[in-house]
């Protein structure tokens, strides 16, 4: 039936003009920005960005900076999977960074060993409780309960009080930043017994990232759940007129997406063998920043989980780009800003397009 | 009286101040197209939103299938048979064709509660075979209905409510705003649906197509029912002149 070269009921159609989907733009969005390094590199520093010149290393890519692209953009790329889902659904979520920083600092609570070199552990919350050197999987359990209660609350206030999802996760974003503070009065933890710290080691961040995009690639395009985020997203009131029940997709949206920012507060907190309130700060901007890069429309209903992970190689590639660049880490925070804002005008330039052809 | 499909009692509308529906009574007999006509902001949309339960009444009964009923909400009208293509259409701009037909009630291949895998080719197996019976033409189904013209959108909407099986469709203007081809495309449907004894409230400003397609005609006139009239024993010139007030009174239906 794909091959058809006339539509249903007769209209003229032909299937090899197909457009193509929207992710492959953004592909080649990726593809134009790495020649661009690659010959500025070539021209002004005599160096490449992508391939590998140095003789006393195998291998035809520069394996060390592409591992930093992706191990950069891995962490935040976790949490952009439940944004995108939250945007898709027309939401939007401010409170993942902090949502990070207090899942990690309680998370890491209770993944903490009893003795360093054969004293008692000094960063130890519950030493005196015995919760020490406990299996891997309680604190990622806990961390998830701390992302499934964050989102809960975040959805619960979205859907039964009608507030706005900006203030609501944005009163999230603030109250789970206190939370973090508050946890050890300001202190650090740390001393993560060894499984704990195994979670974040090496390539893990990537795998993990990965893993976690494939299988919502697949939930959004073949489950009742994805097609419901789409519907909701694109037409709310036809979504309730068709009998889908919006308060609880909305719910579960939102907790996703919490559970999501909690595994990657497992994931960071795991690599850095520490937990810190500050964690995850402005997090929540750089992941709706690398979906919105993907193709996620802010206005809802568009966008695809593939989009989001090729924004965040772009947003990986534009900072580390800046690095091979030489350029100073204050200009990287500026630039950061401009991806920001331009992605969103992006954004609205798009629809605007839209608009005018439609 | 088990050949009445619909029937309603006093139903009444008010929002606030405005006496938007007026104790409005109405039946529909099993096989029957009726013509809901009246100018503009006469309850014609009002009455239909409080059959299928989009807004609450605020007083009178309505009989659906034998029973007197009282959806809680639009679904659960739906559930028991009401088809309805709203005037301003409910579909999902972002979505496919299948995935509009059917939205809401997917078709699954295994239930794993909201993570239910979907049943994608049978659903567009079945969008495919609603379009061909209905004779809507569209080019490509995974389009998103945004890029589909005004007519398309609306032979989606009309194709949904033709899809599944019902007791009783209603269709609130559905050919505004389409071209001379979409209207006869529309019309062709309704045609079919009558063929198939699937009975139907259709509110129109057209009145050849009313004439030509439905049984019996009602005129609301300022939230009241002033008319209710076999097509065989009225015209144009006599529909008017209760759409516009001229004549007055609830004309009986003559036996
Ligand atoms: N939610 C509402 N709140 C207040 N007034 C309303 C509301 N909905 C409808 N009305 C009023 O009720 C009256 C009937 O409206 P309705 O939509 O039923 O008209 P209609 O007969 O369908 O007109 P049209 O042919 O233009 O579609 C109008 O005067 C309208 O302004
Ligand atoms: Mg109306």
């Amino acid at each position: 039936m794909a091959q058809t070269s006339h539509g249903v009921g007769g209209v003229g159609y032909d299937a090899r003009k197909r457009t193509w989907p929207a992710e492959f733009n953004v592909f080649l969005a990726l593809v134009i920005l790495v020649v661009i390094f690659e010959l500025i590199g070539r021209v002004f520093l005599g160096d490449s960005f992508l391939f590998n010149t140095r003789a006393d290393v195998a291998g035809i890519f520069n394996e060390a900076r592409l591992q930093i692209i992706i191990l950069q953009v891995s962490i935040v790329g976790i949490i952009a999977i439940g944004v995108t889902q939250v945007i898709i659904t027309g939401g939007i979520d401010l409170s993942s960074g902090s949502i990070v920083g207090a899942t990690a600092m309680i998370a890491m609570s209770f993944a903490q060993v009893a003795t360093v070199n054969g004293n008692p552990n000094p960063k130890a919350m519950f030493l005196a409780q015995g919760w020490t050197d406990l299996p891997v999987i309680v604190p990622v359990l806990v961390a998830i309960g701390c992302g499934l209660l964050a989102g809960l609350v975040n959805g619960a206030l979205i859907a039964y009080t009608r507030i706005p999802p900006f203030i609501a996760t944005l009163g999230m974003m603030v109250t789970a930043r206190g939370i973090a503070k508050w946890w050890s009065k300001g202190q650090p933890i740390s001393f993560p017994t060894d499984s704990f710290a195994a979670i974040g080691k090496g390539l893990m961040p990537v795998i993990i990232f990965l893993s976690l995009a494939v299988l919502f690639q697949l939930i959004m395009t073949y489950t009742r759940y994805g097609k419901h985020c789409y519907a909701i997203g694109s037409n709310e009131d036809a979504a309730r007129m068709s009998g889908i029940k919006i308060a609880n997709h909305k719910i579960l949206v939102y907790v996703i997406a919490g559970i999501l920012a909690a595994l990657a507060a497992v994931v960071l907190s795991s690599k850095n063998l520490t937990a810190q309130a500050g964690m995850g700060v402005m997090y929540e901007l750089d992941a709706i920043a690398m979906a919105v890069i993907g193709g996620v429309s802010l206005s809802g209903g568009r966008g695809s989980i593939i989009g989001t992970v090729i924004g965040a190689l772009i947003f990986g590639v534009i900072i580390s780009g800046f690095t091979f660049l030489r350029l100073d880490a204050y200009y990287q925070e500026m630039v950061k800003g401009v991806i920001i804002v331009g992605a969103v005008v992006l954004d609205q330039w798009r629809q605007r397009m839209r608009a005018l052809r439609a | 009286m088990s050949d009445i499909v619909l029937k309603t009692e006093n139903l009444t509308k008010r929002y606030g101040g405005v006496h938007a529906l007026e104790g409005a009574n109405f039946e529909l007999r099993k096989g029957e197209h009726v013509a809901i006509m009246g100018d503009n902001g006469a309850g014609k949309s009002t009455f239909v939103r409080q059959i299928t339960a989009v807004e609450q009444r605020t007083s009178g009964q309505v009989w659906f299938d034998g029973k007197e009923v009282n959806f809680a909400g639009p679904i659960e009208a739906r559930e028991a048979g009401i088809e309805t293509v709203f005037q301003n259409l409910a579909l999902a701009d972002d979505l496919d064709v299948p995935s509009n037909l059917f939205l809401g009630r997917e078709k699954v291949l295994f239930n794993l509660g909201p993570f239910s895998i979907l049943d994608r080719k049978y659903m567009r197996k079945a969008t495919e075979a609603a379009l061909v019976r209905t004779a809507v033409k569209i080019p490509n189904l995974s389009n998103t209905i945004r890029h589909m013209s005004g007519g398309q959108r609306q032979c989606v909407a009309i194709a949904r409510t033709a899809t599944f099986a019902s007791k009783l469709i209603i269709m609130d203007e559905p050919t505004a705003a389409l071209g001379v081809q979409e209207t006869a495309q529309v019309e062709n449907i309704i045609r079919t649906l009558k063929d198939n004894g699937e009975p139907l409230i259709l509110i129109s400003h057209n009145m050849r197509q009313v004439f030509d397609l439905c049984d019996r005609i009602v005129v609301f006139r300022r939230g009241r029912i002033v008319a209710n009239l076999r097509k065989e024993n009225t015209d144009g010139q006599d529909i008017v002149s209760y759409i516009t007030g001229a004549k007055t009174g609830e004309a009986e239906l003559a036996a």
